[in-house]
Parts: C-alpha cells; structure tokens; sequence
C-alpha cells in the first residue's frame, strides 16, 4: 500500500493556496497603491510558495511529534500500571464522573502544572549552561523527528545520511547531560553527568556499528533505501525484514538504544535512587518538563528507528503504510516499557563492562555477517 | 561452660575488684566490678567466649552513676549482666570499645545521654542530641525547660 | 582525582527515614563513611520516666513504625518477668500470632523497600498488595494496622475473632502462590543477581564483633535466634527452623529473610492448632520493684529492654536496644571500597527503621 499523507506535497499546496489568497488580496489593493502589484508577485513565486510550505510541514511534523508524546506517555503509564496490577492513570481532576479514557488528559494537567511551576536557578550554578542544557536536549530529541520517514510520501528531510543524522541527534543529548551536570553545582549532578558521559562512549559505539551492519547490507544510510531492500523478498518467498539475518545486531542494537535512552535498567545518570534526581536534581519548572517530554520523543524516535532498521519500515498488507508505522512503532515502545518496569537497575561499572566487553565486539560480529550474506549475494546463493 | 564455671573462672582470675554474683534466672550472670578492673575483666570476659556487646546502659542513682554492661555469648548462651559503679565528680570508665567493636555507638549514646566520659573511646561524640547541646537529659537533675 | 564528601539524606531517597549517611566517594568508590543519627530523637526513654508502667506500652508501640507490636511485646515481657508474673497458655500463644503477623507485615516492607533501592518499582507495589492481607489479619486479631498496642501486661487486649484461622489458611494459601512472584522478578532474573550477589559481604566474626543481630546476622552463616537461644512465650514448643546462609552478602540477607516469611506462616498455623482454650489476661501489680533484662527477636535483630523499678508507679530508668542503631556501627566497614550504587543494595538488605534507630 501508498503513502496516506504526502507531507511535501500537501504542505506545498496549503503554501500555494495561502499564497494565492494573499497575492489576491494584494492585487485588490495594487488597484489603489501601485507597488502591492510588486507583493502579489512576491507571493506568487516559487521561492516563497517553496519557503512556506516547508514551514507548514515543519508545524505539520511538530503537532504529530506532541500528539504523538501524550498517546506515548499515555500509553507507557497505562502499561506499566497494568504490569504493576493497579490502573495506571484514570481520573484527571476537572471530570471526576468520567472514568474511561480520561486518563489521557493527565499528561495535559501535568504539562500545565510544570509551566506553574517556580522557576529555580541554584545561587553556584552556571547560569547560562544551566539553561541551555534543557533546551539542547530538547531541540535535538526533536530535530531527530526531521529525519523519520513514516511513509514513502510522510517525511519532513528525505536526507542521504537520514540515518546518522537521527544518531547524531541523539548522540546530542548526553552531551548536555554532562553541561547540565557540571553547570548546576551540585554534587549529585556532577556524578549523574559523568555517568552520564561514560554510558555515551560505551554504548554510541554499538549502537553504531549496528547500523553499518544494516548500511551494509541494504546499500545505503537513507532510512527510505533501508526499507525499500527489506521489501525486497528474499529466499524463502517473505519479506527480507533485516532482524532475521542481523539477529545478533538487532540485540545488541535494542540494549544499545535502551541505554541511550536511558530507560530504567540503564538509567544510572539520573539513578533517583542514588543520586536523587541525578543530573536532572536542580532542574524545575518547564525547563524539567521540556526533558521529561524530549526523553518519550525520543523514546518513540528509537523506536521508529528499530522498525526502520529491522522491521521492515511501513510494509505490511491491507493498511496505508503510516498505520502499519506506527502499529509496529508501539509495539517495539511497548518492549521498551514492559523491559523498562521488570528490571532492576544496573551497576554503572556493569554497564560501562557489558558495553565495551559484549555489545562492541557483537556488533564487530553483526558487520562481518553483513559482510559474508553480502558476498555471497554476489555469487547468487545469498540471503536476497 | 555454664553461670556457675563462668563465675569460679572469673573469681580465680581476679580475686578482688569483681562482687556480688547472682542468677536472676537460666542463662543470665549478674555480678558488679570495680571501675579501674573493669576492661581487664571485659578482655577475659571476651577470651572465655562472650564474643557480643548487648547492650550498655548508664544510670543515675543521685549518689553515683552506674553503667551495666549486657554481653552475650551466643556459644554458651548466657548473658552477663556487669554493674560497675562511677562517681559523680569523676564520670569517667574506660572504653570497651577496643575489646569489642560494637560498643562504640552504645558508649556514644551513653556518653550522649549521660554524660559519662568512656577514656580510649575513638570517637566520643554525641550521636543522637545535636553536637551544641551542652545537657545530658538522662541524669535526674535535667529538668525539661531550663 | 579529588575526593568528596556526599550527603545521603536527611532528604534522600535512600534513606527510609530520616537519617543521613555521608559517604566520601573516589569517582564512584567510597572511600569512608559515617551514619548520622538522631534526626528522629523523640526522647522515649527519658518519656518513660514520668509514665506508668501500662502507659508505656503505646510508648514503645512507636519506637518502630513498622514492627511496633515486637518492641511493646519486649516491654510487657521484660516487666513481667521484673514482676515475677506467669501469663496465660492461651494469651503466650496469641502473642506469637501478632508477633509473626508483624514480622510477616515488616518483611514485605523490607521487600517494598528493597525494589525501589535497585530501580525495580514494580516489586513495591507488588509487595504493597500482599501486604495489605497480613494487616488485614493483624486489624482482625488487634484492631488497628499500625501502633496497635496489643500487647498487655500479663496477658493481651483482646482474643482472635471465631473464623480467623480459616481466613489465615485462605491468604497464606494466596501468599505461597505469590511468592514465586516474587522470585521471578527478584533472584530468577539475572540482573537482580548481578546488583546484589558478592555485595556488601559481611563475616560471621565481624557481624558478632559489631554487634549485628538478626536476619543480617544470619546471613552471615550465624545460626543464633533469641527465638530458639533465649525462648520466650511458646516458640520452643513449636516446630520452625531458623534460616540461615554462609554468604554474607546482600543476597544472603535477603534469602533470610525470604525464607523467615514463610517460616512464620508455619508458625501461626501451628500457634493456631495448638492454641488451648483459656483466659488471656492476670492482673499484673502496679508498683513492682527490682531489675529484669529479656531479649526477643524483632523482624530487624535483637531487641531487648533493661528495665529498673524503684517501687514507684513509673520505671526508675529504662533503657532499649534497638537492633538497627547496633548495625548502624558497622557501615563505615561494610561500605568502605564498594561502589555508590551499591550503598542502595547493602542499605536495603538490612531493613533499616529509623524509628527504633533514634529512640
């Protein structure tokens, strides 16, 4: 099946209708003042028309990305409440007589209670990276958004290197979880950013080789290539959906991603146990919501990133290929969550050990199986 | 061994400075020692086999204070019960920290609550009241308020 | 790399309580440590001065939030046996029910709390379910969940309900069941093996030098219970076994006081059976005079109360032994060279209570 939406193209269009309004409209006024002829031909060129629609499927891009939070946060909180055997959330305040799905709006109210919240900067903190931290990692939790295909036809940067530019996004935050741990002058921080530092080195590398593995055997590091050579059907008559023959690559690569989350068996830099809050202790008001969110975008983006990688992308029978996304999206966040609430936390130096000691050399392993189905493809008895 | 051979090994090993033995019940050796043998008598009480520190609690009787000492020794099961009288100008005993580990914060605590001082304590600090405290509550003449 | 002194509390989530332990860390090591106490200090034993003898019983209720029914049970025990004073068959046995009820109701918290030391919540709220039965029961045999001042002066307040021994059968039943819950997320996954085997390892010399009693001590490879070494009310005419593991570390601790959970289940069962008909009460006398030491088990170690009568209405000095204020003693030597994330591993097995640790 196509593509439901085709972002591009839509956006383009609402640009180019908007544009034909205004030009109308200025061209009604050139009638009186002659030099807003001069704007309605402003209006109607390409550059501008170009320029707005990009702008539109930004914002397009951007609601998604929040709807797309709350029905993640939603659905973390109800899964694991459920794994817990209670309800997880039910009630939010305002319609205390409607139980079913109400549930939903908690995560509004708790956005609106983190705006309301005092704003506390610590009197020893650097002011300046204090307050650029949050919003680093908020930025980059979101432009990694800009290179997540959900379609053939929905996606904001058809990049080439669509790949690396989501690892790199995401490679972008523990660096401001070291900034936000050095810069708010507390004890608890400094450890929490430092852990937080090591935990990137250990497991930025796996993660990834992991996907050179994928490069290798589809040919490209455009996230809509990868997906094109997993349709592609292989020997046994199915779709070549790569966690098959990158068994060892799509672990490594899922206790990869974990970390890089900082999802709970691996969420040591901020241990609430240990460290309080870690990294995150001084952090209040929005500044601590915009994180809180930025970490279940992300959250979602490693998920998207899972099924682009491994599980054949959008393919799948009977439904439009955004449906199909976006089911198999939850399905991986639902795993994320279901390993996130059964699991204790791991021991820094366990950690920074099953990184450079298991993942790094499996994932040396995932690239030379890459390297031998790809030889032997050449000789017609390969995998594809 | 049991109350009875505790009792002759003790009175062999120290002739004067130790008095008073009784058996309230099974199990259980009570007897008072004077303040200057008390660790000597602590050490032995330790070689014997009485490997465990219950319990040290400090009194005040108005005329003098008094620390009663519980220790334990799992391997015969018995509890000695040590009274060792200190008085009240001089509230000064030594230390059976070094014997057995254990007495550290009970000696604290005391020292904390009573204000008897343990000499060769490592650490004589006040555990539980804040350090600017200057009362030791426990003693009788405390009164609340002042 | 230059060291530093990190404060653990007084408002921290490690500390079940009010309590701060600084530690003074190397990178992630921890090169000493010192616990500070006395956030908590309510004076009891100077409060216990100016009290009569059946007025400190809510008293001692309190000195821990999570077992009170064992320190108020020492207290009566230590003043009876001051008094001379033999309690009823049938009141010995029921003190044995709520005692183990109470230690069943504190070891789950024990496991509560343990879950959100290591990062695993969803044993908190497991534990929080099963939990909320055993109070049922206790509420049904003393009528409150906590401070439930049961424990009387020559005998207890009041009998067990008719049908209480067919609801204790249905919940231990329940219980046995949900065990292997508990197992599947804790010492079955791997990662819990990993937090908590060869942690904090403790040996049976160190433990008795220090002056760790208990469900630690035990799981040091020592086989000392005051249940079985110094017997109380009626548990050397009952059939149990005391658990015990030679490890020492956190694991160790832990399978203890898994095991004593069940153990006490056996128990009331039995204490049920063998329960005679009878009066649960004598009237004890007012103004007794003399001196009595009793150690009992708590769900944490020893406790045991010193107590000193002059002949008035109110002891004339009382003095308590809490069990976590003596362990508190061994931590700088547990914790020195483990790592910090371990503190929440080693803390957590051994149970702290704040309440009994500042009196």
């Amino acid at each position: 099946m196509s593509g439901l939406f085709d972002l591009a193209g839509w956006s383009q269009e609402i640009s180019a209708f908007v544009s034909g309004i205004l030009a109308w409209i200025a061209d009604l006024l050139g009638g009186w003042i002659p030099w807003f002829y001069d704007v309605a031909n402003w209006f109607r060129s390409d550059a501008v028309i170009e320029f707005w629609g990009f702008v539109i499927a930004v914002m397009i891009m951007l609601v998604f990305a929040v709807i797309n939070l709350l029905v993640v946060l939603w659905m973390e909180r109800k899964l694991y409440g459920r794994l817990q055997d209670r309800r997880g959330v039910m009630v939010p305040h305002p319609w205390k007589k409607i139980h079913k799905g109400t549930g939903f709006l908690q995560n509004l109210a708790d956005g609106i209670k983190l705006v309301m919240k005092e704003s506390i900067t610590p009197r020893n903190a650097d002011k300046s990276m204090f307050h650029a931290a949050p919003a680093i990692i908020f930025i980059s939790s979101v432009m990694a958004y800009a290179a997540i295909p959900l379609s053939t036809t929905f996606v904001l940067a058809d990049l080439e290197l669509g790949l690396i530019f989501i690892v790199a996004m995401f490679a972008l935050s523990p660096l401001a979880v070291l900034i936000a741990g050095w810069a708010s002058g507390n004890k608890y921080t400094l450890i929490g950013g430092m852990r937080g530092a090591a935990q990137m080195l250990a497991y930025e590398i796996p993660l990834l080789l992991c996907i050179a593995g994928v490069a290798i055997m589809a040919g490209s590091l455009n996230p809509m290539e990868v997906v094109a050579a997993q349709q592609r059907t292989s020997v046994l008559g199915i779709e070549n959906w790569y966690f098959i023959p990158q068994f060892i690559g799509f672990v490594v690569f899922m206790v990869a991603i974990l970390a890089e989350l900082e999802k709970l068996p691996f969420d040591i830099p901020e241990a609430e146990s240990e460290l309080v809050e870690g990294w995150l202790t001084e952090i209040t008001d929005i500044r601590f919501g915009l994180i809180f969110m930025s970490k279940w975008m992300k959250g979602w983006a490693a998920a998207a990133l899972v099924v682009l990688l491994f599980f054949g992308g959008w393919s799948g029978p009977f439904f439009p290929q955004e449906v199909w996304f976006m089911i198999k999206t939850y399905i991986v966040f639902a795993f994320f969550v279901w390993i996130a609430w059964i699991l204790p936390r791991i021991r820094i130096d366990q950690i920074l050990k099953i990184g450079w000691y298991e993942l790094v050399p499996l994932s040396f392993a995932t690239i030379l199986i890459a390297v031998a189905l790809k030889f032997l493809s050449h000789f017609g008895m390969g995998w594809f | 061994m049991n109350e009875e051979e505790v009792t002759e090994q003790l009175k062999r090993d120290f002739p004067e400075g130790i008095s008073d033995f009784s058996f309230p019940r099974r199990g259980m050796l009570r007897f008072s020692a004077d303040r200057d043998r008390l660790k000597d008598i602590c050490i032995r009480l330790k070689d014997i086999g009485f490997e465990q520190i219950s319990l040290i609690s400090a009194l005040d009787w108005r005329e003098h204070f008094e620390c009663v000492y519980h220790i334990t020794s799992y391997s015969f099961g018995i509890v000695a019960e040590v009274h060792t009288k200190i008085p009240l100008d001089d509230p000064k005993v030594d230390s059976v920290t070094p014997v057995w580990p254990g007495a550290n914060f009970h000696e604290r605590e005391a020292y904390d609550m009573m204000g008897i001082v343990f000499e060769g304590h490592p650490d004589l600090r006040r555990i539980l009241l804040p350090d600017d405290f200057t009362f030791y509550p426990l003693r009788k003449n405390f009164r609340e308020g002042e | 790399m230059t060291k530093l002194w990190i404060n653990m509390g007084p408002q921290h989530p490690m500390t079940h309580g009010l309590w701060n332990l600084k530690i003074l860390v190397d990178g992630e090591t921890i090169v000493d440590a010192e616990p500070v106490l006395g956030y908590l200090h309510r004076g009891v034993e100077k409060l216990c001065e100016r009290r009569t003898y059946n007025q400190i019983i809510p008293l001692a209720d309190r000195l821990c939030y999570v077992s009170s029914l064992c320190f108020a049970h020492a207290y009566c025990l230590t003043v009876e046996e001051m008094m001379d004073l033999e309690i009823p068959e049938r009141a010995k046995y029921l003190r044995v029910i709520a005692l183990e009820m109470q230690r069943l109701t504190s070891h789950m918290t024990w496991l509560m709390a343990i879950g959100p030391d290591v990062g695993l919540i969803t044993l908190l709220l497991y534990c929080l379910r099963e939990r909320e039965y055993f109070l049922d029961l206790l509420q049904l045999q003393t009528g409150a969940r906590m401070n439930q001042n049961y424990p009387r002066i020559g005998g207890v307040a009041q009998d067990i309900p008719p049908n209480f021994e067919h609801k204790v059968n249905k919940i231990f039943e329940k219980f046995k069941v949900r065990v292997k819950d508990y197992h599947k997320v804790t010492n079955e996954s791997s990662a819990f093996l990993k937090r908590m085997q060869g942690v904090g390892t403790l040996s049976v010399e160190d433990a008795i030098a220090y002056g760790v009693t208990g469900p630690n001590l035990r799981g040091s490879g020592a086989k000392r219970d005051m249940r079985e070494h110094d017997p109380y009310e009626v548990y050397d005419e009952l059939d149990w076994e005391i658990q015990v593991r030679d490890e020492g570390d956190s694991l160790a601790r832990f399978h203890v006081r898994m095991g004593e959970m069940l153990e006490s289940c056996k128990i009331i069962r039995q204490a049920l059976k063998k329960m005679p008909d009878g009066p649960i009460n004598v009237k004890a006398p007012l103004r007794p005079e003399g001196q009595s030491f009793r150690r009992t088990e708590d769900s944490r170690g020893e406790v045991s109360y010193y107590v000193v009568g002059n002949g008035g209405e109110s002891p004339y000095r009382l003095k308590v032994r809490s069990p976590i204020f003596c362990t508190m003693n061994v931590l700088p030597k547990l914790l020195r060279g483990v790592n910090i994330a371990d503190v929440l591993a080693i803390m957590g097995s051994i149970d702290v209570c704040i309440g009994e640790t500042d009196k």
